[in-house]
């Protein structure tokens, strides 16, 4: 019955070939280092799960999201456990982002013709440093809002255009409700959206070139 | 290895990681469920004794507005609202206490003392002192509380409010 019901869903989605093209690939003798990008996708992954979870609650007013995160700390059933996934998910996420990063570095994965996969891979890191710099002003606390501060007059001291980019980072001069709202649109919506894009790319041109085998003597 | 009562290591690893990834699928998912569910399960009651004032201070036969207010908190929004009473002393040991809240459209009632009529100053209804309908649009009569939802200690008379 459920093999009739596989082979008839199988013809129709491939789900063996997909199989064998993500999870049961020919690969050559790697070690732990080379699971860091499983891992980042992983992370990604629970960062986006919890996200959900905190957007059932969170308000992003400078009225209410103090107060709002406070009640998901104090007052929603396991809300520490969820904010805290989250939390400590965002710093290993920028950790193993870089480690990975760094790996691929070491072993010059990014040699042809994977470039583009590095490229990729740098637009990532990006993305991610910045999910981590808009997260951190939505608990709109003191430390959240002087950090923003810091960031964004430091975007703001590019020659020439930085009063620009502060006023477009900021939502005007000031930070303000306005800032708060742009950024929780980044947290929730554009970064992860061009983070999600740029991950199914990366993924796409790993299984069409194959993990990089280590170099040896003869390289 | 068919047939032996051993299982081979590829099964074992396979049984390990669903029964590891399972255990941790549950520790974080079933947190989560009730993270989504719970304020389903809180109850929204607003729930408290009101005390009115002291007994002896109302006087006998006449309807005696008193106001409070009652707070009630959603999440982390508190919303405050005012309620009026009239508390009317029929003899020294029966006690009433009356909405003055128009059962019609929700205004709020004011005693006249000639006419021994409560009367909605909204669309003129008319209640008798005792809450009853005399005249007007409403459906029913004043909402009143009395043996339980009242007691009084130490000579204050407290209401049982509840609301939502």
């Amino acid at each position: 019955m459920w093999k009739k019901l596989f082979a008839w869903l199988d013809e129709r989605l491939g789900l063996n070939d997909l199989y064998k093209a993500t999870l049961d690939r020919p690969e050559p003798k790697g070690t732990w280092w080379n699971t860091l990008g499983s891992a980042s996708l992983f992370l990604f992954i629970m960062q986006g799960v919890t996200g959900i979870f905190l957007a059932a609650y969170y308000t992003p007013s400078p009225d209410h999201a103090y107060d709002s995160i406070q009640y998901i700390m104090t007052g929603v059933a396991f809300g520490w456990l969820i904010r805290g996934i989250h939390h400590w998910g965002a710093t290993l996420m920028v950790l193993v982002v870089f480690i990975h990063m760094i790996r691929v570095f070491v072993t010059a994965s990014y040699k042809y013709p994977r470039e583009l996969t590095w490229l990729i891979g740098v637009g990532l890191l990006v993305l991610t440093l910045g999910m981590g710099f808009t997260g951190y002003l939505l608990p709109m606390d003191q430390k959240a809002y002087w950090a923003t501060t810091v960031g964004t007059s430091i975007a703001g001291s590019v020659p020439f255009i930085g009063p620009f980019i502060l006023k477009a980072l900021r939502g005007g001069t000031d930070i303000s409700a306005l800032t708060l709202n742009r950024f929780f649109a980044a947290h929730i919506w554009m970064l992860p959206a061009a983070l999600a894009a740029l991950i199914g790319t990366h993924l796409y041109l790993i299984i069409r070139h194959g993990e990089s085998a280590y170099p040896d003597k003869d390289d | 290895m068919a047939g032996s009562d051993h299982i081979s290591r590829r099964d074992f690893v396979k049984l390990t990681t669903a029964a590891v990834g399972t255990l941790i699928a549950a520790a974080v998912g079933l947190p989560a469920i009730g993270y989504l569910i719970d304020p389903a399960l809180k109850s929204s009651k607003a729930d408290a004794w009101i005390p009115l004032g002291k007994v002896a201070a109302f006087p006998v036969g006449k309807p005696t507005l008193v106001s409070f207010t009652q707070s009630q908190v959603n999440g982390w929004e508190k919303t405050v609202t005012s309620h009026g009473v009239f508390v009317l002393r029929k003899s020294d040991t029966e006690t009433v206490v009356i909405s003055n809240k128009c059962t019609h459209l929700g205004c709020q009632v004011n005693w006249k003392t000639d006419k021994q009529e409560f009367i909605c100053p909204c669309h003129d209804a008319q209640f008798d002192i005792n809450g009853r309908v005399v005249g007007g649009p409403p459906p029913r009569p004043l909402d009143s509380y009395s043996g339980d939802q009242l007691k009084v200690e130490n000579g204050t008379l407290f209401l049982h409010f509840m609301e939502g």
